[in-house]
């Protein structure tokens, strides 16, 4: 008897995962004793495609999996009973080659993504899915549960961290005909994707939170407000809901009580803003996504004027897990005040990136140097960038700061959603700060001046300085700009958008004043700021890029190594990009 | 209550489902720009007799949100991330090449009708970066060689099937 599961969450997918399955969907047609399934996000997003193989005793791993390999797994470990060693990633989700990924981390959020088929009720119940929900609705009050979750210490994981028990307990107080539970599934940071990992990968778990939320809040009627580039959550959430709604898991009288509940999906359409919460519910009202001044808070007049409560995907998925586990267990977990563990989707320049829960407390140190390997290349650790684009980064310097919400506050970044960019040598911090203000600026949504005009001429001078046109007082003038700003916006996005460029002046102003003063990126990144250099070992003088220069200023002869007339260079970069032979060299 | 009306775009279940509902107008426009790729005048005044909501609120939905473009789109939409991971792993040179090869001068759409390139925040791949997706489908780790010869196979079938 053999199990092979194949992870199929987008990243595997875009891996060729699909290919794969199909496979061994042909490769063991007439094998009954063999099953196949899907499941979401392993974590191993740096090895996709992966596939687990189960004998009934031992679990193997395989990694970097494509249909050649499939053929010689299949020969070996399924027809001859011998797993192939040197595929192996990991064996029993802890010994093996990548063994350190998983060491250190703990599982709670995560507890089955990667296990599960996310489209089967059963196999969530069968690891204790609406358990939690039959528990509270049978032997607590409402008032007990909000409780306990006050109690956990449980703080909301879409970026702000408000105390999550106490969110519910005001929504609860708010006297009503009608409340809402809205999960904020708009996951908005570019590079992250915890939320839509749980989403692909444990959809049950996140409506199980939502259901004991409305249980103890007194809602009959939630929402999931999920992003529009996520196709593959949408469509799990969807099979998800008509599936618990045929079972009678989502309805009238639930489970036997007098409890009611119902779930709406409803699709984002692009725009950044609408994840903050008052622009998300003017967005299911229909109307364009703009913030609007708060008080008064969704617990009091929300959704069409009516007490709503909004969580994050994360933290409605830790929900069920501390009714089920105690809320003791949680709050052993991590820091005085950070509790449990944080999910964090790791992209950049480690050794292995994906998606990682780890416990509250752990070191930046230990996340980038133990669970995720190091820098590649043998490259140096510079930085890393936490809370997207309204995060800022830690040097390497402060690389002992502890996964801890105030913590990770006075370094001036935030603990944010949970993306995590780790940066070597090779990153220009300038031109960071730009990418990141570009995004925000684009997505401000115009309603305050400070924000619409503040970060467009913040953005000017920051392009102004990697272009290497920077000028003296540039960075006095951003830090103005950028305190302003936070002063004066009305919502989040305001707010922190200047986080970027503030925290890379305070840590790296070196930086900008070498691209300032002697117009050169300490990076080796910026284009404009970097010379072109051809390696003659390496050129074999095709004439590509001679050609291809814009300004003629290539010169050599066929067949013989070319050299760049720097003096007309304008660093366009094209040359860089059209050598098949990597003979070009960026200094 | 006024009868449901004629309708090009929408089925009448979903017409009697949002008729004179406003919090319907971004469900159908996302109807509609999914099987047209675009937002065709003729469909906004529909929604409008729907929902009740004006043509000019309607408009203003529209721009608001990215997902919804107001004119067609080329054959392959080839969609670059420009995500963190990415643009960390080199995803502006990506968008210079395409830019440079398709010679789109300001423009996100092909003169021939071909590609319309869109800049877009994470396709959720990242591990792969840096990404780019054209149509249905995803080509990662992408270095500039690469890049050049996935425009040369799309530009070939592209033509075959004029
Ligand atoms: C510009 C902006 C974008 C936001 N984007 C998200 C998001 O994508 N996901 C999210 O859960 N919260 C986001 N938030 C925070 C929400 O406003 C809100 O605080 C959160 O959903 C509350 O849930 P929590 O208490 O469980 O964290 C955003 C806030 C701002 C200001
Ligand atoms: S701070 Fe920016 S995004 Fe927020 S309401 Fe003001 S203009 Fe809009
Ligand atoms: S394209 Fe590369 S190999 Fe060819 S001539 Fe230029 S530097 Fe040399
Ligand atoms: S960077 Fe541009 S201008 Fe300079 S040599 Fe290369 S192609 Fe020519
Ligand atoms: S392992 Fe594929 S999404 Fe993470
Ligand atoms: S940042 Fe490009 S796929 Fe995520």
């Amino acid at each position: 008897m053999y199990k092979i599961t194949v992870g199929m969450a987008t990243c595997g997918i875009s891996a060729g995962a699909e290919k794969v399955y199909k496979s061994i969907e042909t490769l063991i047609k007439d094998k009954k004793d063999v099953k196949l399934a899907i499941t979401g996000c392993m974590g191993m997003c740096y090895k996709e495609p992966l596939v687990e193989i189960f004998d009934g005793k031992t679990t193997y791993l395989y990694g970097d999996i494509d249909e050649k390999k499939v053929q010689q797994i299949f020969e070996s470990h399924i027809q001859n009973n011998t797993p192939i060693d040197e595929l192996i990633v990991l064996k029993d989700y802890k010994t093996g080659p990548e063994q350190e990924f998983t060491e250190r981390q703990y599982k709670i959020v995560l507890r089955n993504c990667g296990l599960i088929d996310p489209d089967s009720i059963e196999e969530y119940e069968a690891r204790d899915g609406y358990k939690a929900i039959r528990k509270v609705i049978t032997s607590m009050t409402p008032d007990e549960v909000i409780d306990v979750i006050i109690k956990s210490g449980l703080r909301g994981r879409g970026g702000a961290g408000f105390l999550t028990g106490q969110k519910w307990k005001f929504a609860r107080a708010s006297v009503s005909d009608q409340k809402y539970v809205i999960c904020n599934a708009d996951e908005g940071d570019p590079g992250a994707f915890m939320d839509r990992s749980v989403l692909e990968g444990d959809p049950h778990s996140v409506i199980e939170g939502m259901m004991i939320c409305g249980y103890a809040i007194g809602a009959t009627q939630g929402y999931i407000y999920c992003r529009a580039e996520y196709p593959l959550a949408v469509k799990r959430l969807k099979k998800a809901i008509k599936l618990l709604e045929e079972k009678g898991y989502l309805g009238d009288n639930l489970f036997g009580s007098n409890f009611s509940f119902r779930i709406k999906l409803k699709e984002g359409a692009g725009a950044f803003v609408c994840g903050e919460e008052t622009a998300l519910m003017a967005s299911i009202e229909g109307k364009r996504g703009t913030p609007r001044p708060r008080p008064p808070y969704p617990a009091v007049k929300g959704l069409w004027g009516k007490p709503t409560n909004i969580n994050n995907v994360e933290t409605f998925a830790n929900v069920p897990w501390i009714i089920l586990n105690g809320w003791e267990k949680f709050a052993s977990m991590g820091t005085e005040k950070s509790k449990g563990t944080k999910v964090f989707a790791i992209a950049g320049k480690a050794v292995r990136t994906g998606l990682v829960e780890v416990p509250m407390g752990i070191t930046i140190r230990d996340i980038v140097f133990n669970v995720c390997g190091g820098i590649k290349d043998g490259k140096k650790f510079k930085a890393v960038q936490i809370g997207g684009p309204s995060g800022g980064c830690i040097p390497e310097s402060l690389a002992d700061t502890q996964i801890d919400y105030e913590q990770i506050t006075k370094t001036g970044a935030i603990m944010g959603s949970g993306g995590l960019v780790i940066m070597d040598e090779t990153t220009c911090m300038v031109e960071m700060a730009r990418f990141f203000l570009n995004f925000t600026q684009l997505e401000s949504c115009g309603k305050c001046t400070s924000c619409r005009i503040g970060t467009l001429r913040m953005l000017e001078i920051l392009e102004r300085i990697v272009d290497g046109k920077g000028e003296d007082k540039d960075i006095e003038k951003l830090e103005e700009l950028g305190e302003f700003i936070k002063k004066t916006s009305q919502c989040g996005l305001g707010q922190t958008a200047p986080n970027p460029v503030l925290t890379t002046i305070k840590y790296f102003r070196d930086e900008y004043e070498a691209h300032i003063k002697e117009k050169r990126c300490p990076a080796h990144s910026c284009g404009a700021l970097v010379k072109f250099i051809i390696i003659p070992e390496k050129c074999t003088g095709c004439m590509v890029c001679a050609r291809q220069c814009p300004v003629n200023c290539i010169i050599g002869e066929k067949k013989k190594p070319h050299v760049i007339d720097q003096s007309r260079c304008t660093r366009c970069g094209k040359c860089f990009t059209v050598c098949n032979f990597d003979a070009i060299l960026k200094d | 209550m006024h009868m449901p009306i004629e309708s090009k775009f929408f089925d009448k279940e979903t017409i009697e489902d949002t008729l004179n509902d406003p919090s319907q107008v971004i469900p159908l426009l996302q109807i509609v720009q999914e099987k047209n790729g675009y937002i065709p005048e003729k469909a906004i005044e529909e929604i409008s007799e729907i929902t009740g909501v004006s043509i000019s609120n309607i408009f203003s939905v529209i721009t608001f949100y990215k997902q919804f473009r107001l004119r067609p789109p080329g054959k392959y939409i080839i969609r670059v991330c420009d995500g963190t991971a990415c643009h960390v792993n080199n995803a502006r040179m990506l968008l210079d090449i395409l830019n440079d090869e398709l010679k789109l001068e300001g423009t996100d759409t092909t003169e021939d009708g071909l590609f319309t390139v869109m800049p877009v925040a994470c396709l959720g791949c990242c591990s792969l970066a840096p990404v780019i997706m054209v149509n249905e489908d995803t080509h990662g780790k992408l270095t500039p060689q690469k890049l050049r010869k996935i425009i040369k196979d799309y530009q070939r079938k592209g033509k075959e099937n004029h």
